[in-house]
Order: C-alpha cells, then sequence, then structure tokens
C-alpha cells in the first residue's frame, strides 16, 4: 500500500507501477472530461486541442463563475466548485479515451467495468476513487481553470485545471486486473442468498 | 346558497415575489448546508464502520461538509434536478399560478446570481437554457395540509448520481411481500458504488406506477429518523435497512458496513391485481432547504 505522489503527465512505467489499494496524490495538471465531451469526441468525431498524451482526467462538470481572460487564464472561468460524476456512464469511453488520445489515468467515483479493467491491462491506466459528493474540499485542491476546450457544451466542456496536492485518491482499478468494485460487487452476491433468508425472501 | 365561505380570520397572503426570493435563497442553502438529522447520521455511522478503507471515507465526507460551511461552497458540485413541494395550509390566500412562475423565477436567480451550474438540459436536443430550469422543470409538487395560515415551501436538489438509481417493477399479488424485499436488495446490489453511498434508499410499495415511483421518492427524501406512519410499512423499513447494511457495499461502493443511512418505505393502497415496488435513491449528500411562511413571518430550516 504505496502512496506515489505524481507530476502529470507521467509514463506507462508509472502507471503500472500502481496497484489496488495504494493512494495517490496528483500534481500540476489535470483534465476534466464527461458524458457530453466524450460523445462528442467519440460519436461525433470532434477533436481536442489539447494534448492528453500521459495525463489524467476526471468525471466531472464543474460549477465556474466568468471572469476576464488575463495572464494564465485562458478559460475566462474561475472554479466555483469542482467535484466528480459517476463514472459508469462513461464505460464505453475508456478505451478511445486511451488509444485515441493516450489518456494513462481516470479519475471518478462508483467504478468502471470489465472493458475499462481490460482496457487498462492491454494499454497501462488505472483508475482513481475520488470521494464522490466531497465536491466542497476537492475545489480547494484546484489552483484555477486554466484553459477550455469545446465550451459549446458548458457546463460539460473539456477543461484544463491546474492543481496542488490533487489527493489523496485511492487506486481502485489497476492494469494487472485488479478492482476494489469487482471486489465488493462479488462479495455483495455471495452475501445475498443469506441476506434474503433472514428477510423470508430466499 | 353561496360558493364563497366567510372567514372570520383573514387568511394569510403570500405574494409570489417572497415565494420567488424563497425560492432563490432555498436552492443555494441547500446546496450548501447538510441538515442536522444527516449529519447526526454521520455521526452514527462513523462510530459503527469497522472497515479502515469505509471509514477514512466516511471521514472525508465529514470534513466536507465542514469545509462548505467554513468556505460557503457547495457540498456537491451537483446541483440537481430542481424539486420545490409546495405545502398549502388552510386558510391560505395564494395565487397558485403566478406561485408557480414565481418559483421557476427563483431558480433561475440562484443559477445566474450565485453561480450555479445549471444541471437541466432538453431530453431530446439536450440543449442547456442555463436556467436551471425547462419544461415542467423545477419540479413543483403541491399538497394542502391542516396547519392554520401555514405555508411551506420546501426545496430538493436531487443529486443525478442517485436519481439513475431509479426503479420500477409492477409486481403481481401472487408475487407476495417476499418479492417486494427481494427486489429492493437486488436494486441495491445493482447500484452499488453509482448512487454514492451511504444512502437513504426509498421504497414506494402501493399505489399506481407514477404513485409507486413518487411514494418512493417521498421516502429516500424524508428526514432520517422519521418512521412510515404506515405499521406495516414502518416494519418493512427496519427489516430492509439491516439487510441492505449486510451486504458489504459499503461507502463509495468501496467496501463497509455503511451501505445506507436507512431504508425508508412509503405506502399508498393499491388494486386487487397489483403489489406495485418502486425504489429512488438519495446519495449522501442527502440536501434539503425549507421555509415556513405564517403570519409571525417567515422561518428558514430544513
Amino acid at each position: 500500500m504505496a502512496h506515489h505522489i505524481l507530476p502529470m503527465p507521467i509514463t506507462e512505467d508509472q502507471v503500472r507501477a500502481l496497484c489496488v489499494g495504494d493512494t495517490v496524490t496528483l500534481e500540476e495538471t489535470l483534465y476534466g472530461i464527461r458524458d457530453a465531451t466524450q460523445i462528442h469526441m467519440f460519436d461525433h468525431g470532434r477533436r481536442t486541442k489539447f494534448n492528453l498524451q500521459g495525463h489524467a482526467v476526471i468525471h466531472t462538470a464543474p460549477n465556474l463563475r466568468k471572469v476576464e481572460r488575463v495572464g494564465n487564464n485562458h478559460s475566462g472561468y474561475e472554479a466555483v466548485c469542482v467535484g466528480t460524476t459517476t463514472s459508469d456512464r462513461m464505460e464505453r469511453f475508456t478505451r478511445p479515451l486511451m488509444e485515441r488520445e493516450g489518456v494513462r489515468i481516470i479519475i471518478g467515483k462508483g467504478g468502471l467495468r470489465d472493458g475499462s479493467l481490460q482496457a487498462f491491462r492491454d494499454l497501462g491506466g488505472a483508475y482513481l476513487a475520488v470521494v464522490g459528493g466531497a465536491a466542497a474540499l476537492e475545489t480547494t485542491w484546484i489552483e484555477a481553470v486554466e484553459d477550455v476546450d469545446m465550451d459549446d457544451l458548458n457546463p460539460e466542456s473539456l477543461y484544463k485545471f491546474r492543481i496542488k496536492g490533487f489527493g489523496p485518491l485511492l487506486v481502485a482499478m489497476d492494469s494487472h486486473g485488479g478492482s476494489l468494485f469487482a471486489k465488493v460487487n462479488d462479495e455483495a452476491a455471495r452475501r445475498r442468498q443469506a441476506v434474503l433468508e433472514k428477510l423470508g425472501a430466499a | 346558497m353561496s360558493l364563497m365561505s366567510k372567514t372570520e380570520i383573514a387568511p394569510l397572503v403570500v405574494l409570489p415575489e417572497a415565494i420567488e426570493e424563497a425560492a432563490k435563497l432555498l436552492y443555494i442553502r441547500a446546496c450548501k448546508i447538510l441538515p442536522d438529522d444527516i449529519k447526526a447520521g454521520f455521526t452514527r455511522l462513523d462510530a459503527s464502520e469497522t472497515d479502515a478503507t469505509a471509514k477514512t471515507i466516511l471521514a472525508t465526507m465529514i470534513e466536507n461538509i465542514g469545509v462548505a460551511e467554513r468556505m460557503d461552497n457547495l457540498l456537491c458540485q451537483d446541483t440537481g434536478i430542481p424539486i420545490f413541494n409546495l405545502l398549502i395550509g388552510r386558510n391560505v390566500a395564494v395565487d397558485g399560478f403566478a406561485l408557480k412562475e414565481a418559483i421557476a423565477r427563483g431558480t433561475a436567480r440562484a443559477t445566474r446570481e450565485h453561480p450555479l451550474r445549471s444541471s437541466v438540459v432538453h431530453p431530446i436536443t439536450r440543449k442547456n437554457e442555463h436556467t436551471s430550469c425547462g419544461e415542467r422543470v423545477p419540479v413543483i409538487n403541491i399538497d394542502f395540509t391542516d396547519a392554520d395560515r401555514e405555508l411551506r415551501l420546501e426545496m430538493i436538489p436531487k443529486g443525478s448520481g442517485s436519481e439513475n438509481g431509479s426503479f420500477l417493477q409492477m409486481l403481481i399479488p401472487a408475487d407476495g411481500l417476499s418479492a417486494v424485499k427481494r427486489f429492493v436488495v437486488d436494486r441495491v446490489i445493482q447500484a452499488g458504488g453509482k448512487v454514492c453511498p451511504p444512502t437513504i434508499v426509498g421504497v414506494g410499495v402501493g399505489g399506481t406506477s407514477d404513485l409507486c415511483m413518487h411514494l418512493a421518492k417521498i421516502a429516500a427524501t424524508r428526514p432520517l429518523g422519521s418512521r412510515c406512519t404506515d405499521a406495516e410499512g414502518a416494519k418493512l423499513e427496519a427489516e430492509l435497512s439491516e439487510a441492505v447494511n449486510a451486504l458489504g457495499i459499503g461507502p463509495q461502493g468501496l467496501g463497509g458496513d455503511s451501505t445506507s443511512f436507512a431504508v425508508h418505505v412509503e405506502t399508498a393502497a393499491t388494486h386487487i391485481t397489483m403489489n406495485p415496488v418502486a425504489v429512488n435513491i438519495q446519495c449522501h449528500s442527502a440536501r434539503r432547504a425549507s421555509a415556513t411562511f405564517t403570519p409571525a413571518g417567515i422561518s428558514i430550516g430544513f
């Protein structure tokens, strides 16, 4: 159970060093994506101006306030509240996100399925669980909304965040076939019969 | 015969402007301050949790409640689908149509003026008007109570992660109560970590299909510690609360004892051929806010 501090982007070797149960804190850069972003990228063939090679993406759609584009702020936004959404809806985008865009880490809540686990194994990737619904805290890890792409999809645009001490996050799915979610689901299925018997509903 | 009865006491008059201000205030407040019963629920789960990872996750959630209050920020990024329950007591004079419009205006103003993320889109074009409003949204439920000269406006920003954990099955009488119990247990397993546990599992039993689903929503958004007023329903919620917490799903679906704060059940009479059951889940960010209008003024609470 190691703790890793990862300035993003990272290499394939770095992501393959992560194991289920480890914790991770990310530094420097994080990209925010969501349902509509990925539907447009992979179903409608849109391409992003950002280079996502080796980067981490988080399943999010933030609350933002419009501000002047000055200095390093190319987005025209500042963060009000940045949190995390349920990952499962975006399951089918994991492999294209890794194959086409070179993404190494997906951050979300609630977990992804077997297809994503296979993609992490084949291509070198990992899923880091953040505590969903703890967005006020998560926002304190965001320094700035540096840039934005596909902003016609607002709030489901593609965001570039500058981060500081983004974590600790839990490695919940790794490139070695490990998934905490699969383990918990198997355990729940195993306990189901006894639970139903106690309810007189077996 | 007159169609109008004379009232001895002047009715409580609530103007649309007051409702608009209240709707705006409640939407923002609900997103920031968790009700006391939910905070107490966290304390209870934290004390009884035995899994180390689950303890850490609960601690983070509790820390987040404090950070949101200290920094005057939103608890969760999901501003949800805005739901308003309007409970009109006796001897209250309102222009119902103007009141519905006032709720929508207050919702749109909260969204633009705070600002809040508008999480509401057209269901087919997916266009976002950036007002948190659209056709039939905010959802407004109107009911009448026996409270004299009192009007209560409740606001619930219902997050989508848990709202997507909604299920209905039109069971039949031959399936019995055991099928109702199985349905609840199996849907909680299916929802797993996707609905942001620890949850409040709302269960509707009886009614029509739409009423059954609405019962589940009432159950999911009821304060912790409240009980189903129907004795059989209350028995069922005690049994099911124990059952779902024996599954090991835990906070965020990462394992542990704390899968749900509680299972809440609401019941309604149903047809001789029907045995409907519905599940609607509330995530751990179980947000509510209320404004109560009386002749003494407006009081803000949960």
